[in-house]
């Protein structure tokens, strides 16, 4: 009996998770979760203190509302059920299309083609809340990306981009986030660009935010010509990002400072 | 008044449309240095300090720290400047400002007076380079004063 009851002890919190996986030392992988001060990892585990859930809840509620010509709610085609382990796995190849599409992608085509909707707009409250809600049903689980060979080009195509060095600052992704991650940026710990907790509450932000918002927030940084925010680009960092955290465990909404 | 704008308008764009289209900045480097000032007018260590201050111009405390009490968050990427003035001449301290890839292909530093070889820049800062002549020779001033 107490055996039994062990293991779910230990999944209750994201916290005890990691620090169990930390005391195995199975994976030197670390969270931008657990970079962050204990006041922080409090107000992401409590589902009370944690703004993102503002979002989650109307994201439910969105959910629900039957929308466009065809009067239809997400709802009423797809289950909860389904939904579970989906934001863990995304970005994935469109059903019709040559390219792949993230979650945001995935909502907003859902919206015009299948409810022929107004479209949402990118960064929207109304699409963030969805995406929230959508990925809140996957907390918990391991990132699991899809075994597609289509999006091996997309995927070396981000692995590229994370190389290289762009911006009048001459930096690239991996110059900070692989050779100087946990040291200190102006104060702050660079984290390892493992993007297990999106959409999340930046407290920089006051604000949701998707992790194209956090990539183009990067590129602002070193100075680059940020992607348009259809961008084919965004998409194939976020596929070889979430490859490298592929095991890692999904904790949207993550709060970050 | 207004002719006189005009004429500094066009003279801005004349020179950002030349920088652009040209190579960087000329200078010259002999060993591991840069001996002749960038500026005719003497760098300003007070102005070099408030540059190096000033994480939206210098940006050099994110990735560096220094003797800057004031700003507490600094960075841990880089050397501390204290010393550096010990360390390094001017000449050598100019050239690792201007462009330290000279020294190190794969240095994290970035290049604060060069305009060529750099990717997808963002078109506010296109052909600029990210201090200037005078700004530069006002660092080099002020590292110059961190002897310990």
């Amino acid at each position: 009996m107490a055996l039994a009851l062990l293991p779910a002890v230990f999944a209750a919190s994201f916290a005890m998770a990691q620090a169990g996986a930390d005391r195995a030392g199975a994976d030197k992988r670390r969270s931008g979760y657990q970079d962050m001060g204990v006041a922080l990892q409090k107000m992401q585990d409590d589902d009370t203190a944690n703004p993102g859930m503002l979002f989650v809840q109307l994201g439910q509620q969105l959910w629900a509302k039957p929308a466009g010509a065809n009067n239809k709610a997400c709802a009423d085609c797809h289950s909860l059920a389904d939904m579970k382990g989906v934001a863990a796995r995304y970005p994935a190849m469109s059903k019709d299309g040559d390219k792949p599409i993230d979650l945001e992608g995935r909502i907003r085509l859902c919206r015009t083609v299948n409810q022929q909707a107004e479209p949402l707009a990118t960064e929207s409250r109304e699409l963030l809340s969805l995406a929230a809600f959508v990925a809140n049903q996957s907390r918990g689980l391991p990132i699991t990306p899809p075994a597609d060979p289509r999006l091996a080009p997309f995927r070396e195509q981000g692995a590229a981009i994370y190389e290289r060095r762009q911006g009048q600052l001459n930096l690239s992704c991996a110059i900070c986030h692989d050779d100087n991650a946990g040291k200190k940026l102006a104060g702050v710990t660079i984290p390892e660009a493992h993007p297990t907790g999106y959409p999340l509450y930046r407290l920089e932000w006051q604000a949701l935010g998707s992790l194209k918002r956090r990539l183009r927030n990067c590129l602002i940084g070193i100075r680059a010509e940020a992607y348009p925010y259809d961008a084919v680009e965004y998409v194939a960092l976020e596929i070889y990002l979430m490859d490298r955290a592929r095991g890692m465990v999904f904790e949207s909404p993550g709060v970050r400072p | 008044m207004r002719a006189g704008l005009l004429t500094a308008v066009l003279v801005v764009s004349i020179a950002g449309t030349a920088w652009s289209q040209g190579a960087s900045p000329s200078y010259t480097v002999v060993g591991d240095a840069i001996p002749k000032p960038l500026a005719d007018k003497p760098g300003d260590a007070a102005r070099g300090r408030a540059i190096v201050a000033n994480r939206s111009v210098g940006l050099c405390l994110l990735c560096h720290s220094g003797p800057i009490p004031e700003e507490r968050f600094q960075g841990t990427l880089a050397p501390s400047f204290a010393g550096a003035g010990g360390r390094w001449s001017v000449a050598q301290l100019r050239l690792r400002i201007v462009d330290g890839s000279r020294l190190n292909p794969d240095t994290i530093m970035p290049p604060y007076y060069r305009t060529t070889g750099l990717q997808r820049v963002a078109k506010p800062f296109e052909g600029k380079t990210i201090l200037t002549a005078e700004q530069i020779e006002d660092v080099v001033a002020y590292l110059a004063t961190l002897k310990e």
